[in-house]
């Protein structure tokens, strides 16, 4: 029974440790699956995570820390397509540009705000989420297998956690089941194709960049509003570009990216069970080896050991319509 | 906006090459000034510090001198790289582990005569630099793994390598801090006071040393290899369009591999001027974001080493001046210029156009209505 709790909780913790990933990915396929190269996960992430802290403090209500993340998180998102589709910027430069400028102004407006330290005040229950109980979660624990599998993994997560999972099928019906999506993928394939049955690319690169501000936005309320009850420097850690890898191991696809997102996630909770830990053989693993675990697994997934990902046709090019 | 068309080759070079950039560095600062705002202190009153921080003493100008040998490594690092269309954003981590390369060569063989050691040291920060860019230079041009989140992900794991190495293997036993022993001090970089102290000038001490005539040459090393060797040439084809170079017999896994590794090694000269020259030994998370201030060094440099001269010049003042703006205004921290720098970036790189074709053909309308009258 300990070593079922263990794989429970372990269960447990990678559905939470994923979750900033799979909307972080979601945002990603929305923005390259139009042709637009989105670097700035991370930073919009680091944006999103700052804003819902701080207007969850001031409003009191973590909803509308929410939906200001979601407001300024499109903003940026506006900002990358103002540069990359409207004036042909280079758009790996664009992004580079959001995420350094995003390090430096949360890390700065928190610090000016709230003190040197850099993080935002500690948010009470009413200005958090907090986590979720689901009916008879208590009663049905002693139930073997059911119990365990419903109260320890499906039971007590936080609101984002399940929205995360809902998104990914949505997800894939908007992008491969509607007309808006099949759009969208000429778009990021062959823009002068859509451009001549008379649809407008940069129109659809906008929407599908306002799509992808939203679905970050939940991705970095949750590290602020949710896990954790404030703000801290750099609090997304690479988590956009973790999540920017395992979209392109997914290929591009929702489902398979979900799942690249929960070995992410399964690292992670790994990682944080091994330290300090003695292993049969190996001894105990220095504690920077396990914590650069998650990057070094998206080197080893990039390198493609596991497939070859082939990325929308137009990815990163501007479209530069003919007179 | 995007309506009109400019005949590029009536447009003089100094409009495109000087005047666009000042705009777009001036409205860059202009939003920075708008952050400073809201942070509430008052923008003009940080620029007259930041004018003072860096010009307004012989000691503040030589702090201002060398963070511009650092942000010399760093541009040039990105701008060769970028010359062959590879995004390395990777400096921050090459740059750790060149400043490994140094301390390695100059700790184990300090035996040698002292100009000796140097070369070595200055080869061992190159060597090591180059070889933490290898790895992603070889998955971009045989696995196809994009540059940008490998390279990423190298300065995480190369923080993670270092801070190991500085805790576990080569910390100075005598203390706890993750910091190793010095060097001896015979093989330290002639700093600048010792310079003036010869002339006479006595000065206070600045982090100002030799490397900077280091970084001073290779800005020609870097001019001279990008434009006037093949390999140069071969490199830029590359990076200007792929399927041509391949039809004209040139290799883009032999240039991307390259061009990533002499960019690798430029950031790791970095560790030349930090441990030779000022800490005399490694410190954990030394580059201290000096990678990343080079991608905007390169970028409003127009990844030239004649833009790139004063470009890391105007991030020397930017860093110099900010440090003296911090310690005078409370609500303002350092990260208000990694603020600076996203702008900086984003106006100077990514909107470089926003307002090309109206400067562009605003000039060409005035030579034009010269040469008719």
């Amino acid at each position: 029974m300990e070593f079922l709790s263990d794989i429970a909780s372990l269960i447990n913790s990678t559905l939470r440790i994923s979750t900033p990933l799979v909307f972080a990915a979601m945002a990603g396929i929305f923005a390259e699956r139009s042709g637009v190269i989105d670097f700035s996960l991370e930073g919009k992430m680091l944006m999103a995570a700052f804003v819902a802290a701080v207007g969850s403090y001031y409003l009191g209500n973590p909803w509308l820390g929410l939906l200001l993340a979601i407001i300024v998180c499109v903003c940026l998102s506006m900002l990358h397509g103002f540069a990359s589709v409207t004036h042909k910027g280079d758009q790996v430069v664009s992004c580079v540009a959001i995420n350094i400028l995003i390090i430096g102004l949360t890390t700065a407006l928190a610090a000016a705000w709230f003190g040197q330290a850099g993080l935002t005040p500690t948010l009470n229950e009413d200005q958090r989420f907090l986590e979720i109980h689901l009916p008879f979660a208590d009663a049905l624990r002693d139930i073997p297998v059911i119990g365990t599998l419903y109260s320890d993994i499906l039971s007590g997560h936080y609101v984002f956690v399940y929205l995360a999972y809902l998104s990914v099928p949505l997800v894939f019906w908007i992008v491969f089941k509607t007309s808006f999506g099949l759009r969208l993928r000429a778009v990021g394939e062959n823009p002068s194709a859509v451009d001549t049955a008379g649809i407008n690319v940069f129109t659809m690169r906008y929407k599908a960049l306002a799509i992808n501000g939203v679905l970050i936005a939940f991705a970095g309320a949750h590290l602020s509003t949710a896990v954790n009850a404030n703000f801290f420097r750099e609090m997304s850690a690479g988590r956009g570009y973790l999540a920017l890898a395992a979209m392109i191991f997914g290929k591009w696809h929702p489902k398979t990216a979900l799942i690249a997102c929960l070995l992410f996630g399964f690292t992670d909770a790994l990682q944080i069970r091994l330290q300090g830990v003695e292993l049969p053989v190996i001894g105990e693993i220095p504690v920077q080896l396990i914590q650069a675990l998650p990057y070094i697994l998206t080197v080893v997934l990039l390198a493609g050991f596991v497939g070859k990902a082939i990325a929308p046709n137009a990815i990163g090019q501007p479209y530069i319509k003919e007179r | 906006m995007s309506n009109i068309v400019v005949d590029k080759s009536k447009v003089p070079w100094w409009v495109s090459n000087v005047i666009v950039p000042l705009v777009n560095l001036t409205l860059a600062l202009l939003v920075s000034g708008l952050f400073v705002f809201i942070a509430g202190e008052n923008p003009i009153e940080a620029v007259k510090l930041i004018i003072y921080g860096s010009f307004g003493y012989i000691q503040g100008f030589a702090y201002t001198l060398y963070y511009t040998t650092n942000f010399i490594f760093t541009g040039l690092a990105f701008a060769v790289a970028f010359h062959c269309r590879l995004f390395n954003i990777g400096g921050e981590g090459q740059a750790y582990i060149g400043g490994l390369g140094v301390f390695l060569v100059a700790i184990n063989l300090s035996f040698l005569p002292v100009p000796i050691v140097w070369l070595l040291a200055i080869f061992g920060a190159f060597l090591f630099g180059a070889a933490w860019a290898y790895i992603p230079a070889y998955l971009q041009s045989k696995r196809g793994s994009h540059v940008v989140i490998t390279t990423i992900m190298f300065n995480f794991i190369a923080s993670s390598l270092m801070i190991f190495l500085l805790v576990d293997v080569i910390r100075d036993t005598n203390q706890m801090a993750p910091h190793t022993v010095k060097l001896p001090e015979e093989i330290w970089l002639p700093s600048f006071e010792a310079f003036s102290g010869i002339l006479g000038i006595k000065i206070r001490y600045s982090p100002l040393n030799l490397t900077f005539l280091l970084a001073i040459a290779s800005l020609f090393f870097v001019w001279f290899l990008v434009w006037k060797t093949k390999w140069g040439y071969e490199m830029r084809a590359v990076g200007h369009n792929t399927q041509a170079a391949i039809y004209a017999g040139i290799s883009p896994h032999k240039n991307i591999i390259i061009a990533m590794c002499i960019s690798g090694g430029l950031a790791g000269l970095l560790g030349v001027n930090e441990i030779l020259g000022v800490s005399h030994k490694i410190q954990a998370g030394f580059p201290a974001g000096y990678g990343f201030t080079g991608i905007a060094v390169a970028l409003m440099g127009r990844n030239h080493p004649i833009g790139i001269l004063p470009a890391a010049f105007l991030f020397g003042i930017l860093y110099q001046g900010g440090s003296e703006v911090t310690f005078e205004m409370p609500n303002i921290t350092r990260y208000m210029f990694v603020a600076v720098q996203g702008l900086i970036i984003l106006f100077s790189g990514a909107l470089e156009n926003l307002f090309r074709p109206q400067i562009e053909s605003f000039f060409v309308r005035r030579l034009n209505r010269e040469v008719n009258a």
